[in-house]
């Protein structure tokens, strides 16, 4: 491949060589290996700088008003100013707070975040390392940052984080059920865990074939990163802070970084599990398109959840976790069994298609109306609720 | 000393120094935090044995799900956040004796068993283990009634855990 | 396969060493004067009354119970998902067999109120 077709390849190769030159093959791996992760944590980082600018001025315009504007051009600088007023507040750590806990917390809440970012094929032949388990070591990287709320609250010593910690690590695991189910229809129809193959074999993108478990990934995903609808972790009107409440300074910019590399992260991931990922007009020759394709992509799915944030009202805690373990794992579970029969009859026909996309609508229409069946049901039991006496015509 | 025995003696040094802090320490989380660390090493040593998908396996299910499960009943049950606890048995005579014993008879059979410094044999690249064990647990003469069992294990082990945990409505 | 694993474990280095860094210029930068009032727990500007502890709730270990038996679920039915192409359609049946017998536990876990937050 040329150098403009694949620039990334390219210039590794040149690296290793010009390595190899001078050391041994074992050094020239690590060397290697190093440069690349770094490259790739870096990006996640630098994306975070730019995508709080962004989300600022989206939430801003859905709010009918400007944002940031006076940092810099279009308030491009706001972020630096955000940062530089973080390093320098003070670091306050409560007396009796569990020290070694509470330092590493927001720590293992960005370790859990950038993880992410080691799995994820920005285009053809580049990505930091084809796990063939990819998928399922995303869903285990999350489980750090849920170790991490737990960490924050409990270390914190104060009765409010704590019980915003229980809270929240009870929503998180609460929806990874649905988000693991949902994880397991892309694998299926990809036959594989690995993200490369994953995207490789969406020549048509899996949101056609697998729409309602599409769209329950990202229902859960979203609740998944504490973002409204779903954003009781931080409610601040209720429990102050929830499970930050005592961070101050770097340490409340790094959970908060994390919280929105992590949002953008799930964005990403939609557009490779559902949208095709870096698959694009001309996205094999010039490997350059791949990433813009899946930048593009991901910002697509970044921009749904901000919308959700922007346009819906906080759920009670005990209307979502009822909605997750009585509408959306069974919902899952249905869609999974109706995937895995529907592909395995149709194998190969032409009908593989039209019979998944018609299995899912039925099962999302027929879904609807068991519910509003059961609220209609469970409304009119309550308002018959006392006999009061009416005045009635004789 | 390839760099695979260095990391193999290195994680197996942080495992059990983990298991040593998580059964001395007086604070309950504490302990919790360090199993967490050990188990953690054992997901590393399932990547040295070119099993990924247990090593991720391992960290999903032992670290994100057991881990928090026993750090809620911790924290829940503890209540004093700062509460510790004397942690000394009052047996070890004679757990140290048997653990003697068995160190002894363990370390004396390894050592007559000859390919104790070989390497692990590399699994050849075209064999996909996720797919034969995929095949393994479904098929008819491989371990389908073992996979089936588990899945009835682990509804009696969710109705037996809900039947003991079940608040108590009546009566109060 | 090492290799592909080898860039794991130098990434968690690495990912763990990128957020230090901020908070490293952030102590040599910031101020640093505790007093005792600013080192209380933070309740809303009041003081607090007795230890920082939870009332036991028992619903979060529920939670995480059935969570926990769902995750082992779906952990054995990913190598499933990943072998379908070489299973016949009686293996699927066992597969769905397999997510029924679950499905059961949660219905029973529904009906007995087990998913009630109160």
């Amino acid at each position: 491949m040329s150098f403009w077709q694949d620039p990334v390849n390219v210039i590794g190769e040149w690296i290793r060589s010009f390595l190899a030159g001078f050391l041994p093959e074992a050094w020239v791996t690590f060397l290697y290996t190093l440069l690349s992760v770094v490259i790739v944590a870096s990006f996640g980082l630098i994306i975070v700088i730019f995508l709080i600018w962004l989300e600022r001025k989206i939430a801003a315009r859905f709010q009918d008003r400007l944002g940031p504007n006076r940092a810099g051009p279009f308030g491009l600088l706001q972020t630096f100013a955000d940062m530089v007023k973080l390093v320098t507040k003070e670091d306050v750590i409560p007396e009796k707070a569990d020290r070694l806990a509470f330092n590493i917390a927001p720590i293992l809440s960005v370790v859990a975040v950038l993880l992410i970012w080691a799995v994820i094929p920005f285009a053809s032949g580049w990505i930091g390392t084809d796990l063939n388990v990819g998928v399922l070591y995303i869903a285990a990287v999350g489980s750090f940052g849920i170790l991490s709320v737990l960490m924050a609250g409990w270390s914190s010593n104060n009765k409010y984080a704590l019980l915003g910690a229980f809270r929240a690590v009870a929503q998180l695991i609460s929806y990874e059920v649905p988000m693991l189910i949902t994880l397991m229809v892309p694998v299926l129809l990809a036959r594989s865990m690995g993200m490369m193959e994953m995207v490789q074999d969406q020549d048509l993108w899996f949101i056609v074939l697998a729409p309602v478990s599409g769209l329950i990934f990202m229902v859960s995903s979203i609740a998944e990163i504490g973002r409204t609808p779903f954003d009781l972790l931080e409610a601040e009107s209720e429990i102050v802070a929830g499970y930050h409440t005592e961070y101050t300074g770097m340490k409340f910019g790094m959970f908060f970084a994390a919280e929105f590399l992590h949002a953008f992260t799930i964005g990403v991931l939609f557009a490779i599990l559902f949208l095709g990922g870096w698959r694009g007009p001309g996205a094999e020759e010039y490997r350059v398109l791949g990433v813009v394709y899946l930048m593009l992509k991901g910002l697509f799915g970044y921009f749904i959840v901000m919308w959700v944030r922007s346009t819906l009202p906080r759920i009670r805690i005990d209307h979502m976790l009822s909605f997750n373990w009585k509408f959306l794992t069974p919902l899952a579970l249905t869609l999974l069994i109706l995937t895995a029969l529907v592909e395995k009859i149709f194998e190969g026909s032409a009908w593989r298609v039209p019979a998944l996309l018609i299995g899912n609508v039925v099962v999302l229409v027929i879904s609807f109306l068991i519910v509003r069946v059961v609220s209609r049901r469970t409304a009119k039991e309550r308002v018959t609720f006392k006999k009061r006496p009416e005045a009635r015509p004789a | 000393m390839t760099a695979e025995q260095a990391i193999f003696l290195f994680i197996s040094f942080v495992i059990l120094f983990s298991g040593y802090l998580m059964v001395t320490r007086a604070n309950l989380v504490h302990s919790a935090l360090f199993l967490v660390v050990a188990l953690f090493g054992v997901a590393v040593i399932f990547v040295l044995l070119d099993a990924g998908f247990l090593a991720v396996v391992q960290v999903l299910v032992y670290i994100g799900a057991i881990a928090i499960l026993m750090i809620f009943a911790v924290m829940l049950t503890r209540g004093n956040a700062t509460e510790e606890q004397e942690s000394v048995n009052t047996g070890y005579g004679w757990a140290l004796l048997l653990s003697s014993l068995f160190a002894f008879a363990l370390i004396v059979m390894l050592g007559q068993w000859q390919e104790i410094d070989a390497l692990a044999p590399a699994l050849s690249a075209e064999r996909d283990t996720i797919v034969e064990l995929g095949t393994a647990l479904v098929s008819p003469d491989g371990y389908v009634i073992p996979f089936e069992v588990a899945s009835v294990m682990l509804l009696a082990a969710l109705i037996g855990a809900l039947v003991v945990a079940r608040p108590q409505k009546k009566g109060k | 396969m090492q290799n592909t694993w080898l860039f794991i474990g130098i990434f968690i280095a690495i990912a763990a060493v990128f957020p230090l860094l901020p908070i490293v210029v952030a102590r040599f930068v910031a101020p640093h004067k505790p007093n005792p009032i600013k080192l209380e727990t933070y309740e809303c500007g009041m003081e607090t009354v007795g230890d920082t502890w939870v009332q036991f709730k028992v619903q979060y270990y529920i939670y995480a119970l059935v969570f926990l038996i769902f995750d082992i679920e779906t952990v054995f039915l990913f190598p499933w998902a990943v072998a379908f192409d070489a299973l016949p359609l009686f293996a699927v049946v066992e597969g769905i067999l397999f997510i029924l017998i679950l499905v059961g536990g949660l219905l029973y876990a529904w009906r007995t109120g087990a998913l009630e937050w109160s």
